[in-house]
């Protein structure tokens, strides 16, 4: 039986001055590279493949797999890009982690960059996370001083340069195409897909993106195997995963737990609701997920549990919500979120979010109509599946569970002017 | 004719030697030029408190790019200010999960407190003469990526964590009386300039800015329940080896 909390990436955390490279080399930091780069880099992609690990990222993408999608012996160079840009409304993972512990996704990076045959590495951090930054880069720093990054890696031959690369206030720059446009220093906007980062990424060069949690769980892969790994979590989502637990509980905070773990088991964690409040409607990952209600406590939280109930995984980003929050009025002010985040770029997102936001202000407001309900579940339609990139069919997501789960509290806020203003319209 | 050649009617001389050298630095960091735009926007609003006419010139100079794609691209991100801010920047998490918790109403304090003549401070506005002491531009911000610690603002992208509204009420006012009070996590605060240099990338002479806490109690609290109760991951074992070299197909 496998311990209810499983601290691996968390592990260090706990450590003094654990963002140096000092303690991170007393605490194993750094074996997992040496191991690595005696091996060849194929041997690495497939014992990736073995462990089954998943994108941290929120879409689970099986991260072996894309790594062996990089077309080798191209001639053309490889990169790897880290999305640290963490924001999505309830993630808060990665910035602590790279805050506590830049050397392990440092040493992922190498390791990464070593299978997939890069030279260089970005890791895109949101600008405003600046002390996540600044110990990036003296970790970077101090890596290159160790001889850990730079020329002929630890006598290897393998040559990587990595550069901490600050963001500027975009969610979409999260989305990896458009995080791509960025970097290479233009407006963030979605690129059509195929062709996939894999074959033109950066600088229309063959580029793997993957996120921090993904990236730092690498060197534990390396030293403990794959089937360690699958000691921890379920068949087809293994491993741990930090869960962020936010809101009204009595101890919010990140808890590393097995893949499939419950809201129940954790909330047990973490204290229970706050001054025993009961809970109303929670999001196992990110507001892009539609929500879940007091109903889905036992619901396992990997990729096929959460989908198999309605929702997504995301980032495991568990914002708690008790009976005092009004279900319109958080989904409004998710929706005005996406509304200011769409890129402008295609049409359904970018008008969609608009009305959908003077629809949901009206209402809260104690303005709405009962056909309002039926409006917005329009808009949505034609908002989810036709949207240029995933933000679209992100910011349908809380309107439409809410309204499912809760729809007479939709109805409430509407039928005291049904009468006086159906009329009016 | 190149659209680079266009003649240029601004004055470039706020930017001088040092912040010349810097930019070359940034380009120098990157396989190919361009994707030095981003930290050289920082770069610019260091030194004028936002990105002006000026600063996109600059860059466009830089990077051989026209005004206009500079300008297109300064325009795509929050955190480039078209108006110039001041001494320090505000920013309040109000999306939703902070302003279930308090950050709506932290907001509306903070837009009253630095309001005049009975008129809340606007988005993005400013107290006091921008770039003066104690002047503070003010802004509400989207999920900042510290929920656990909600509801949460920020000073110059340094984290306040779980802040009431008379919390916040207190940091401001002694912002603005000049005093610098500590973040919780993150270094001494300095002030928006400075803070945009080091988004820039440049952190020289600041090494003891690293310190601070690892972490946030709240951010170790699974792994402390863990320690506590003698829980780990499943151990490895000393002798893991590799698969074998995969053949190629
Ligand atoms: C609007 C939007 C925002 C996203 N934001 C992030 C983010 O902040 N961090 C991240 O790792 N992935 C984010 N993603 C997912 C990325 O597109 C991509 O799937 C991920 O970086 C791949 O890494 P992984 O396979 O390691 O998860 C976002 C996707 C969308 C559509
Ligand atoms: S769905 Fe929204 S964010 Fe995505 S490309 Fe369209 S407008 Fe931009
Ligand atoms: S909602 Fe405020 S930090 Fe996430």
């Amino acid at each position: 039986m496998v311990d209810s909390l499983t601290p691996v990436l968390t592990k260090r955390w706990l450590s003094p001055r654990s963002w140096t490279i000092k303690t991170y080399e007393q605490l194993e930091g750094y074996t997992a590279l040496r191991k690595a780069l005696g091996a060849h880099p194929d041997q690495i992609i497939q014992q990736c493949k073995d462990s089954g690990l998943r994108g941290r990222g929120g879409a689970g993408f099986p991260t072996g797999m894309k790594w062996g999608f990089i077309p080798q012996g191209d001639g053309k160079p490889h990169y790897l890009v880290i999305n640290a840009d963490e924001g999505e409304p309830g993630t808060c993972k990665d910035i602590p982690l790279m805050m506590a512990d830049p050397h392990s996704l440092i040493e992922g990076i190498i390791i990464t960059s070593y299978a997939i045959r890069a030279n260089f590495a970005a890791i895109y951090v949101r600008g405003e996370a600046l002390h996540c930054i600044r110990r990036l880069d003296g970790a970077v720093k101090e890596a290159y001083a160790a001889g850990y990054l730079g020329k002929d890696i630890l006598g290897s031959g393998f040559d990587l340069d990595v550069v901490v690369h600050a963001g500027a206030g975009a969610y979409i720059c999260g989305e990896e195409t458009a995080l791509l446009d960025s970097l290479e220093g233009k407006r963030g906007q979605p690129r059509l897909k195929p062709p996939f980062p894999a074959t033109a990424g950066l600088y229309a060069s063959p580029t793997v993106v993957n996120n921090v949690e993904t990236i730092a769980s690498v060197p534990f892969i390396v030293n403990g195997g794959s089937d360690w790994f699958r000691t921890m979590g379920r068949e087809r989502s293994p491993g741990p995963k930090i869960y962020s637990l936010s809101g009204h509980v009595t101890r919010p905070g990140q808890y590393e737990a097995p893949m499939g773990t419950t809201l129940r088991e954790l909330l047990e964690l973490a204290g229970g609701m706050k001054d025993g409040i009961p809970l109303k409607f929670w999001t196992p990952g990110g507001s892009s997920t539609p929500l879940f209600t007091a109903d889905h406590l036992d619901v396992p939280l990997d990729f096929e549990g959460a989908a198999e109930a309605g929702s997504m995984l995301g980032t495991t980003a568990l914002q708690i919500f008790n009976e005092t929050v009004s279900v319109p009025w958080a989904v409004m002010k998710w929706t005005e979120f996406y509304k200011h985040e769409s890129c402008g770029k295609c049409t359904p997102c970018r008008e969609g979010t608009y009305w959908l936001v003077q629809i949901l202000q009206r209402m809260v407001a104690g303005n709405g109509t009962a056909s309002d309900i039926d409006t917005l579940l329009d808009v949505c339609d034609n908002i989810l599946g036709r949207s240029f990139c995933a933000l679209g069919d992100g910011a349908v997501s809380p309107i439409t569970s809410g309204i499912k789960y809760f729809k007479d509290e939709f109805l409430a806020l509407c039928d005291k002017n049904s009468a006086v203003l159906a009329g009016a319209h | 004719m190149t659209q680079t050649s266009e003649p240029s009617t601004v004055d470039l001389s706020v930017f001088d030697e040092d912040t010349v050298a810097r930019a070359r630095q940034l380009i120098s960091r990157y396989p190919l030029s361009r994707s030095a735009l981003l930290p050289m926007l920082h770069l610019v609003q260091s030194v004028e408190g936002y990105v002006s006419q000026a600063g996109i010139a600059f860059c466009a100079g830089q990077l051989d790019l026209s005004n206009a794609e500079v300008s297109a691209v300064a325009t795509f991100y929050t955190m480039y200010k078209r108006k110039p801010c001041g001494e320090h920047l505000v920013s309040v998490c109000t999306n939703t999960l902070c302003a279930a918790l308090g950050g709506d109403a932290i907001f509306a304090k903070l837009r009253e407190h630095l309001g005049s003549e009975g008129k809340p401070l606007g988005q993005e506005e400013t107290s006091g003469e921008p770039g003066t002491p104690g002047s503070i531009t003010l802004e509400h911000a989207e999920c900042l990526a510290a929920c656990d610690l909600g509801p949460v603002l920020q000073v110059n992208y340094e984290f306040y964590d779980n802040q009431t509204p008379d919390k916040a009420l207190e940091l401001v006012t002694a912002l603005q009386a000049g005093e610098k009070p500590a973040p919780t996590r993150g270094a001494p605060l300095t002030d928006f300039r400075q803070a945009e240099l080091q988004l820039a990338g440049f952190f020289e002479g600041r090494e003891s800015d690293l310190d601070g806490p690892s972490a946030a109690a709240e951010t170790v609290r699974g792994a402390r329940v863990a320690a506590d109760n003698g829980w780990t991951a499943p151990s490895m074992s000393d002798d893991v080896a590799f698969p074998p070299v995969p053949e190629k197909k």
